[in-house]
């Protein structure tokens, strides 16, 4: 039977990256001077995992490495080792390396041998060097080591064997193993002719009779020429249960002698003359031939189709959620059914049920998206759980003392905003570690605890999530903000700014406020590829700061880039879709309002703000626009990034969800559109990008 | 066709033990760790069951331990999955009441032919 190993393959590898992440966390956990036993098992278990696995699917590279941890690990399990600083320091190298190893293998591409032989030998020097006893002797022990009690004559393979004499007497509770000598006999019937004799002599008496024991004891002859190692693989399972001596036909020995000797539980010291009376002999027919017994190496790899390996996603979803849908969909199933029944003759009268009907399977399809959108969403630890570690390294190198601290780990959010998220809060986090917090000195100087905190809290609000990364460190200064964005040429000497204004500063091509580029934050990968990665998920980033006490900034995310609550407009026959998210409110206005300013367009009062308006029908060119002076439309006052203006429609309709669809899949980017979307009549409408649309109107 | 119950804490040896026990007609049921096997086992009667040792919630060995204690499985066969280095883990396997081991790693003919050994 051939199996198609490859199919395991990608699961093999989602569950190794996870046990990598869970032997990861658990060493930057592990408080050295109290080890928790179930700690380090959990840490073992996950090396122990990818060990077996790894093996299985022919991945011998990274069973050998993982099989050098697991010595490491099991020793200090068993508390033959101390757990030092070192040790964990190499064994989350050796983390680092198995993840390189597997994303190559993952990737069908070469792993780096030499770096993978150095980060062996650092664990071998690690186990080898700092241990109470030798641990080539634990590993290498040889697999097999024969207990004295069961006999077993290792006879040599030699050509021309004839045959197995076989004494085989069971202890009494053989059978509660699960192991049974039929089964055994049936197996060595299949390696030769086998005649059995069965020795009697041991049952007791009816009534001190124990059927759940084994009283029975076998004189076996088996004929051909078969390998000790066969004999002994049958036996193998058994050898501590039971009495057990073999011996070649070949070589003239005393059998009997040893079967007594090493079987003193046999009763009444059975000489074998009484044996041979009370046997009856049995006879088993060879059924086959000698089973091929060579296991053919798993040819897997070779065979793979690529079709699994590559680009092909997958997301683990809870059991709860895949039910919830299965339940939706039965509800859509009976509403559909009841609804095929309303129109089947349908008469006025069932007007009202045909209603019912409609209502309850709009109720449905919400619930059914909300269910499936729902499959989609993880929690925002898959992207937190790497800065324990990241944290960890960066502090040692910098010579800081800071304590993570994760908040809401558990906020659901789409799998793409999950991914793409990732990048963005690195580069965050980074700077808060390396421009944020203060070298322990400056801290005590400045009357604050030695060690900085560094906080990432995820929440939901509204239809968004909120993600921010705070520190209690020194925070930004607006002088020295200002001054450095002066220099740069970023923006005029009589530039007037406000808090925030100048905050943003930071978020400027160009503009990079440490001293020195050091390479942990930098790296010329600016703060303004954040902010754009964070715009193109169609979110914001703002930063609140305090000088001397800390900075927090704060991501905001819609929780889904596939779905969309939006208002749908009307300019003459167009319809516009505007992110729900973005308007503020809608008015109409008077002339009082309206200022023109002489080629820089025109404003509107709102309040004590002067607003920008778009015109919308000028913007993209519509002719049947039916209101074309300001006093005729309405004005949708909508914000974009901060940037707040008024555009100018004929109309407002209605609310609702929206699916995106891609425009620049379709077509082309289009400055101001942020994608397009299916409108219940089947016209497309296309969905506003607020942003673009304000950079536009400044234009 | 004779009923498997397969426990293993990896999604990956677990799908492939059922996936080779499966092709070859058997029935087999899936458990993620010792205290899901018991209570399936609890509800089921299963003619084998096969086991990884390491496992949390409940490893192997007490799996096999707490099985034995019910009369239902006093004579099944049960295997353990266990690793070439994990020599102490068949002594204490035994000690619990398995059958026998099959040794990490092995191949989809190794597996069935070691089931076929105690299921005939």
């Amino acid at each position: 039977m051939s199996i198609d190993m490859a199919q395991f393959h990608q699961v093999f590898f989602e569950e190794s990256f996870e046990g990598l992440d869970i032997m990861e966390t658990g060493l930057l956990n592990l408080d050295l001077g109290d080890v928790d036993d179930e700690d380090i098992n959990t840490i073992f278990r996950a090396a122990h995992s990818i060990k077996g696995g790894s093996g299985t699917f022919g991945f011998s590279a990274v069973s050998d490495f993982t099989h050098v941890m697991e010595t490491l690990l099991d020793e200090m399990r068993d508390g033959r080792r101390q757990v030092t600083q070192p040790a964990v320091d190499v064994l989350l190298a050796s983390v680092d390396c198995l993840k390189e190893m597997l994303t190559a293998i993952q990737d069908e591409q070469e792993v780096d041998v030499a770096s993978v032989s150095e980060y062996k030998k650092a664990l071998e020097v690690e186990l080898n060097g700092a241990s109470v006893e030798t641990p080539e002797a634990v590993s290498t022990e040889p697999a097999e080591t024969v207990d004295e009690s069961s006999s077993t004559v290792q006879s040599v393979d030699e050509e021309g064997e004839t045959g197995w004499r076989i004494a085989f007497s069971p202890h009494a509770d053989l059978l509660k193993t699960g192991n049974d000598p039929v089964r055994m006999f049936r197996e060595l019937a299949v390696l030769g002719e086998l005649t059995a004799k069965v020795d009697f002599q041991g049952v007791p008496d009816f009534y001190d009779l124990d059927p759940e024991e084994c009283h029975l004891s076998w004189d076996l002859t088996i004929f051909g020429d078969i390998p000790a190692s066969e004999i002994d693989d049958i036996f193998d399972w058994v050898e501590d249960d039971c009495d057990l001596a073999i011996q070649s036909l070949k070589e003239p020995g005393d059998i009997e002698n040893q079967f007594t000797s090493s079987a003193p539980s046999t009763p009444k010291d059975a000489p074998s003359e009484a044996s041979i009376e009370n046997t009856s002999e049995k006879k088993v027919e060879s059924i086959a031939p000698p089973a091929p017994v060579k296991a053919k190496p798993a040819t897997a790899k070779k065979e793979a189709p690529k079709a699994a390996a590559k680009g092909s996603s997958s997301i683990r979803v809870d059991t709860g959620k895949i039910d919830t849908l299965i339940n939706m969909v039965g509800e859509l199933v009976i509403t559909q059914s009841m609804l095929s029944l309303v129109g089947e003759h349908f008469e006025l009268n069932k007007l009202d049920q045909l209603k019912n009907g409609l209502s309850q399977l709009e109720r449905h399809t919400r619930s059914l998206q909300e269910s499936v959108m729902n499959i989609r969403m993880l929690p925002i630890s898959f992207v937190f759980s790497r800065f324990p570690r990241l944290v960890h390294d960066l502090s040692t190198k910098l010579d800081k003392k800071i304590e993570l601290v994760l908040v809401g780990e558990n906020t659901e959010v789409d799998k793409t905003v999950v991914e793409l998220l990732s990048d963005p809060l690195v580069h965050l986090v980074r700077n808060s570690l390396d421009h944020g917090i203060e070298m322990p000195a400056d801290r005590v100087a400045a009357g604050k605890p030695e060690t900085g905190t560094i906080t990432l809290e995820a929440y939901h609000r509204g239809g968004n999530i909120v993600i921010e990364v705070k520190d209690d460190g020194k925070g930004l200064n607006k002088d020295m903000l200002r001054t450095k964005a002066i220099e740069k040429g970023l923006i005029d000497e009589d530039t007037i700014l406000s808090d925030k204004q100048t905050y943003e500063l930071i978020f400027m091509a160009g503009f990079s406020t440490a001293e020195q580029l050091s390479d942990i934050s930098g790296r010329g990968v600016g703060m303004d590829v954040v902010r754009r990665n964070i715009q193109s998920l169609g979110g914001n980033i703002e930063i609140i700061s305090e000088l001397g006490k800390g900075s927090t900034i704060a991501i905001h995310l819609p929780l889904t880039l596939a779905i969309l609550d939006g208002q749908s407009i009307a300019v003459g026959d167009e319809r516009f879709i505007i992110p729900l998210g973005a308007i503020i409110e809608s008015i109409n206005i008077d002339e009082s309002m309206i200022n023109r300013v002489a080629g820089r367009g025109e404003t509107f009062r709102l309040r004590d703000e002067y607003l920008p308006i778009v015109r919308m029908h000028e913007i993209f060119d519509v002719k049947t626009a039916q209101a074309k002076k300001l006093t005729e439309g309405l004005i949708v006052v909508v914000d974009g990034q901060g940037m707040r203006c008024g555009l100018f429609i004929d109309d407002l309709l209605g609310q609702q969800q929206v699916v995106i669809k891609s425009l620049e899949a379709n077509y082309r980017k289009v400055e101001g559109v942020s994608g397009a979307t299916i409108l219940g009549d089947g016209s497309v409408a296309l969905i506003l990008d607020i942003p673009g649309l304000v950079r536009l109107s400044n234009q | 066709m004779a009923s498997i119950l397969a426990v293993d804490d990896s999604a990956s040896m677990r799908q492939m033990v059922s996936f080779t026990l499966k092709g070859a007609g058997y029935t087999v049921v899936e458990a993620v760790d010792g205290v899901d096997a018991l209570n399936k086992a609890k509800t089921q009667k299963f003619d084998c069951v096969v086991t990884d040792v390491n496992m949390p919630n409940k490893d192997g060995i007490t799996l096999i331990r707490d099985l034995r204690a019910l009369p239902n499985y006093k004579f099944v066969p049960m295997l353990m999955l266990t690793t070439e280095s994990g020599m102490d883990k068949k002594q204490a396997g035994k000690a619990a009441g398995a059958t026998g081991w099959i040794v990490k790693p092995f191949n989809p003919d190794q597996l069935l032919k070691t089931i076929k050994k105690v299921l005939g």
